[in-house]
């Protein structure tokens, strides 16, 4: 087992290292000039020849490309991540302020969507062709249809128009104030949850209907077991395997998703603050924020492979 | 090599001989109605979806973007504006007619050239094997190392704003899935005799994989494709949600529904549901569509999913 972890971390460096270098070959060579992504065209022309020179100083910009991508790793590994143009604040600050908001998002929607999910998509498998089967698919299509953003701002909308109340503003972390703190989360949360529970719910049915047909499942029940041991105890423990890794996968979904629900409930996370980059043209934060997420993804990923390899040792060997 | 497990034996449910086609295509789609009422209903959804996108010009009622009128703004749904109108008086149910356009189109376009490149890549570096295939393998990595969403938002970033690099960012996001579908189903349908015989006498490399390998992906790449127009539809309007898809003043579904939360208004409730509930019954279309599909070419998976 810690052979295969080491395998699997050591593999995992390379990937990071391409991260770095997709990312700054997107953002360095891609746009052309890099004035006119920040300023627009009108901007740029407006721009004095003084101006520009000190701007492409400030972004580091003058130096040769290869020393610009040394710089950077630089700033990532002393953990700096850049300083923003436009505010006075570095990558790392936004990163701890609106950072744990997220987290915190990110971990209880997947809870949700496991608490939600998986005894729905048992129960349904259980009861093959009941009417709980068909409400629970009906349910699970019919989210898998519903954009996430468009149903957050929906609730906003309907919690505004109906009871006038919003979500506190700003930053409150929950060791600060816990009440507060979880007004601004469950709706990001509910939201990004319910997306996942359609997944988990339709992956959990389809992989336990699919082990119910083993031999070892009628050798269970042939000796007697009830059917509910036989589930929780035999099947159960070979279907949750999909899960997992959907879950792995979902992540992404989770990652990405979460910045358009952050908009949509105007939440002040880290999505937003990538969001508000785009809009700012804010260069250096949007290059370490897609980092970030990208670092956050290839790490979840690799937990997700290492869990299912401790949850099935046959992985370990192949 | 876990996921690559799973998807190798996806990969090998999906091969399926061809549908014998003597009895002719009406033959084989009212088998599909029959046997699939859901993907009947979708499909019929989908047909009129289309036609409506296509005839937006002749359904819609306004203007979707010129015509502008500054004494109808923020009203309710009334004879005049059948969804009502938004924030500076333009007509919503036409905006979302036009809305459609936009969406299929980018959808459709998105999915045939992301899905195609990444399937002739899968046969390619599925076939080839090799260092080509080990080098694909981490590039394609790589490229699903980043949220999809977030991996779309910087090459529109960096390729400027417009439909056709909404396009190629949406399409680009569709590759690595391809390939990994693709080069799984290649992997095992090149273990076959009959490509074994093809190669004995002596067919070149290029015409094993574009006859004999080829048609063998073509069931498994249309449930990909099916199944990825749903989840582009979406991709596109988050992206327009943020500002960052097809720019202003094109309507999309995506940046009707973006643009006042962006400027920190609080829409009226029809601005906000209807271009939802176009993206909704539309991705549901495609995904009910998607699964008949998969069941008609995969009868092993009926029902399961």
């Amino acid at each position: 087992m810690q052979k295969y972890i080491l395998r699997r971390v050591l593999l995992a460096i390379p990937a990071l290292i391409g991260l770095t270098i997709i990312i700054f070959l997107v953002m360095r060579i891609l746009p052309g000039d890099v004035l006119t992504v920040m300023f627009g065209e009108e901007g740029t022309l407006q721009l004095s020849e003084e101006d520009r020179q000190r701007i492409i100083a400030s972004l580091g910009l003058d130096k040769p490309i290869y020393l610009q991508y040394v710089d950077w790793l630089k700033d990532i590994v002393t953990l700096k991540l850049g300083q923003s143009f436009w505010r006075s604040s570095t990558v790392m600050d936004l990163v701890v302020s609106r950072g744990p908001i997220t987290l915190e998002i990110a971990i209880i929607s997947v809870l949700l969507s496991w608490v939600i999910g998986l005894p729905v998509g048992i129960l349904a498998a259980m009861k093959r062709n009941s009417i709980f089967d068909y409400i629970g698919r009906f349910f699970s299509i019919l989210f898998l249809a519903i954009p996430n953003f468009w149903l957050g701002t929906v609730i906003v909308l309907t919690l505004v128009l109906t009871l006038e109340w919003k979500a506190p503003l700003g930053v409150i972390n929950i060791w600060e104030n816990p009440w507060e703190n979880l007004q601004i989360v469950w709706g990001p949360a509910l939201v990004l949850g319910l997306g996942q529970a359609a997944y988990v719910c339709r992956m959990a049915r389809s992989a336990l209907l699919e082990t119910i047909h083993e031999d070892y499942i009628r050798t269970a029940r042939a000796k007697g077991l009830a059917e509910r041991l036989v589930i929780l105890r035999h099947a159960l423990r070979n279907a949750i395997m999909p899960v997992i890794t959907l879950s792995g996968v979902l992540l992404g979904f989770l990652i990405g998703g979460s910045v358009a629900v952050e908009q949509a409930f105007g939440v002040p996370g880290l999505g937003r603050t990538l969001v508000a980059a785009f809009f700012e043209r804010d260069y250096v934060v949007i290059q370490n924020l897609v980092l970030l997420y990208g670092i956050v993804f290839v790490l979840t990923n690799l937990l997700v492979d290492i869990s299912y390899a401790w949850i099935d040792p046959r992985i370990r060997y192949s | 090599m876990a996921q690559e497990n799973t998807a190798a034996t996806a990969g090998e449910a999906l091969v399926q001989p061809e549908v014998p086609r003597s009895r002719g295509w009406w033959w084989v789609i009212i088998r599909f109605c029959q046997r699939n009422p859901m993907g009947a209903v979708s499909g019929f959804m989908i047909i009129a979806i289309v036609a409506v996108a296509l005839l937006a010009p002749w359904v819609s009622t306004h203007h979707p973007t010129d015509e502008a009128n500054f004494r109808a703004l923020r009203k309710p749904p009334s004879s005049a504006h059948w969804l009502g109108t938004d924030d500076i008086g333009r007509d919503l149910y036409s905006r979302v007619v036009h809305g459609a356009r936009i969406s299929l189109f980018v959808a459709l376009v998105a999915v045939v050239v992301g899905d195609f490149i990444g399937a002739a890549w899968g046969v390619a570096t599925g076939y080839i094997g090799g260092k080509f295939d080990i080098y694909s393998q981490r590039f394609l990595e790589l490229m699903m190392s980043f949220p999809t969403l977030i991996l779309a938002m910087i090459l529109v970033l960096a390729m400027g704003a417009g439909v056709w690099t909404v396009i190629v960012a949406i399409s680009i996001t569709r590759v690595p899935i391809a390939v990994r579908v693709i080069r799984s189903v290649t992997l095992s349908v090149k273990e076959y005799a009959y490509v074994d015989a093809a190669q004995a006498i002596g067919a070149s490399s290029s015409r094993v994989m574009v006859r004999h390998i080829a048609p063998q992906c073509v069931a498994p790449w249309l449930v990909l494709a099916t199944a990825h127009l749903g989840s582009v539809i979406i991709l596109e309007a988050s992206l327009g949600f943020l500002g960052v898809g097809v720019p202003l003043p094109t309507a999309t579904w995506g940046n009707m529904l973006g643009g006042p939360v962006a400027a920190g208004l609080i829409p009226r409730w029809w601005m906000v549901v209807f271009p939802g509930l176009a993206i909704t019954i539309t991705v549901l279309a495609f995904n009910l569509f998607g699964d008949s599909i998969r069941d008609a070419l995969d009868p092993k998976l009926r029902g399961r999913t």
